[in-house]
């Protein structure tokens, strides 16, 4: 805001009277963009966001590497021998794990975002109404596949060797992408819902913790007791995982796949038309 | 596309918006023709801005009908979509891009490919005078310069109808008399305008009828000159050299003028507010006051003429003035919207 005060309109040219009134006579109007150019044109104002503000990579690179880290050799050793295993293990859980947690900062900055003059403005126009949240999860997208990479080569270089080779990789980074997008809606409901930002993460916590640990991502469930493996073996995140995980090994875990792209298509569903709603009484 | 057969760019009947007990607008009846500039007037908190957005389609009236024209902004609210564009009272730009980024996106947005997109940004900034300024994020923007680059933004497609709500608040003289401009050009090309303000002087400038809003409802409406007959011509401000004339020269002033006058706290002035029944101008009546004061022998310092302020239009109208208007509202529907 300080800035503000240095550029004063003394110092601006004038407004040109003659090229105004032509600009506003030669004005074309051209057909209304179609949805996907629509939504396509909120991912690059997403895009543009991260390149004026490149901090907020902050927690697609750095908290990712942490993850890695920190759960490969807290629990390597006792887990599986040694770190070097576990994470053969680990890898695609904690990528899986690390990624969903990732989406919760979308309903943060929806929550900050909605609130800005700009909505306004993309309110009136006449657009195909999701797209400006679409825009939003395809910006997210590019982050949690920036995420993903980051924690590969990290997991490559402490010495995880996928079996799936580059294609398995890049297939089980695909549907985690899809998922996290779809998973995603749950948080600009949240975003739009609840009033404050200090809100919104306290919600997603209370979400994201248990979903993401009750999981198959740390440990087998079968060492689990019976009632904490029926909720983890039902558990979207262990269904991810598990196809993840058989991807990257050179599998194709059908009924995995099938029933993470099943909970995916509730999720949009489900929370799609809710945030929608949301949205238009915003 | 501007087959619209009613020469009516707004019309509304009985519009009504509530925020929880609020009546933020409690009934509103606009008739706004096309190719004008229409001016709405009122202090904070009067249904202003919830008017507009209930126009624009950024709410869903509670009550009456609205039509854009000739469109319900409820069950049609595409179509006036597409005709309008929403100059809000903060910045309606995104303040984290930069200003050929924001006419690009918005460009992009109503359909333009990317050259064309690039292209009208840049001819916008161009004639807007921000070409300096076009790589700078908006938010290192001066007030002026923000104004300016929404202004360019919402006539990226010449609209037919364009809001501006209050395009001026908050700016100094110099960037206020450059938005006048602009908003002279954009009408002298057949675009429609309403514009909310808080400022008669405003109003007065660009605006050729205007309607009064105090507590959600339209209490006068009428051309610029109706509104201010109903208020009278305006104020004539004297300084006398001699303190102790002064009950004599306002008594000429009664007199001359047929005026209310009234004795500042300051011992050597005082103020007449002028009437209209005359038919006369304020500055008519002042030479007369004038005249009629040297023939007194009274010696008068220094005057000066007062347009009929915001504040006397509402006093005139409701007997209260703007200040007691906004303290009753607690300016809650400006902030619910």
């Amino acid at each position: 805001m300080s800035t503000a005060t240095q550029t004063e309109a003394q110092d601006l040219a004038p407004v040109s009277a003659e090229s105004l009134a032509a600009l506003l006579v030669t004005g074309e109007r051209p057909p209304r963009p179609s949805a996907l150019s629509a939504s396509l044109t909120f991912g690059w104002r997403a895009i543009l966001k991260i390149k004026h503000v490149p901090e907020q990579l902050f927690d697609v690179t750095a908290f990712p590497i942490m993850m890695v880290l920190m759960y490969t050799y807290l629990f390597g050793g006792a887990l599986a021998g040694s770190p070097k295993e576990y994470i053969q293990f680990l890898l695609p859980g904690i990528l899986v794990m690390s990624v969903v947690m990732i989406t919760m900062y979308t309903g943060v900055s929806v929550n900050t975002d909605i609130e800005k003059g700009v909505f306004d403005r993309f309110r009136t126009l006449p657009i195909w109404r999701p797209s400006v949240m679409v825009g939003y999860l395809l910006g997210d997208a590019l982050r949690y596949t920036i995420a993903s990479v980051v924690m590969l080569t990290v997991g490559v270089i402490l010495g995880y060797r996928p079996d799936g080779g580059v294609g398995g990789v890049l297939a089980g980074i695909a549907l985690l992408v899809v998922f996290s997008f779809a998973f995603s809606w749950i948080w600009t409901m949240f975003g739009l819902l609840l009033r404050t930002e200090k809100s919104v993460m306290g919600v997603s916590m209370m979400v994201i913790f248990p979903l993401t640990f009750l999981s198959n991502v740390f440990v087998d469930p079968r060492t689990m007791p019976g009632w904490l493996q029926a909720f983890v073996n039902n558990s979207p995140i262990t269904h991810l995982s598990s196809a993840v995980r058989g991807l990257m090994a050179g599998d194709w875990p059908a009924d995995e796949i099938a029933w993470s792209l099943g909970w995916a298509g509730l999720f949009i569903a489900v929370f799609g038309p809710v945030t929608m709603r949301l949205y238009n009484r915003k | 596309m501007s087959q619209h057969t009613s020469a009516l760019a707004i019309e509304t009947a009985g519009l009504v918006k509530t925020f929880g007990e609020t009546r933020a607008v409690d009934g509103v009846d606009l008739a706004v023709p096309a190719g004008t500039v229409y001016g709405v007037l009122g202090p904070n908190g009067a249904g202003k801005t919830t008017t507009v957005k209930m126009l624009a389609t950024l709410l869903r009236p509670d009550g009456g009908e609205a039509h854009v024209f000739g469109h319900d902004v409820v069950r049609e609210a595409d179509e006036v979509r597409g005709r309008v564009s929403l100059t809000g009272q903060y910045a309606s730009v995104d303040e984290d891009l930069t200003g050929t980024e924001n006419l690009v996106l918005l460009g992009r947005l109503l359909g333009h490919h990317k050259k064309a997109a690039r292209e009208r940004a840049g001819q916008l900034l161009e004639a807007f005078g921000l070409s300096d300024a076009a790589g700078k994020q908006v938010k290192h923007y001066s007030g002026g310069m923000r104004r300016r680059i929404d202004i360019a933004a919402s006539i990226l497609n010449t609209p037919e109808l364009l809001f501006l709500d209050e395009p001026t608040t908050g700016l100094d003289p110099r960037s206020r008399n450059q938005v006048w401009d602009i908003v002279r050009a954009v009408v002298a090309q057949g675009t429609t305008v309403l514009l909310t303000t808080q400022y008669l002087d405003e109003a007065d400038q660009l605006a050729s009828r205007i309607a009064v809003i105090d507590h959600g409802r339209v209490i006068a409406e009428g051309t610029k000159g109706e509104l201010k007959a109903s208020v009278g011509a305006g104020t004539v401000h004297l300084r006398l050299r001699d303190g102790g004339r002064r009950p004599e020269a306002a008594e000429i002033l009664r007199r001359a003028l047929d005026a209310q006058v009234q004795l500042e706290p300051d011992s050597v002035a005082l103020t007449a507010r002028l009437g209209s029944a005359t038919g006369d101008t304020a500055a008519e009546q002042a030479s007369r006051a004038l005249a009629e004061l040297a023939r007194t022998g009274i010696t008068v310092d220094n005057f000066s003429l007062g347009q009929p302020s915001l504040d006397e239009v509402f006093l005139a109208l409701t007997g209260h003035d703007t200040h007691e208007a906004r303290d009753a509202r607690d300016d809650k529907d400006e902030v619910a919207a």
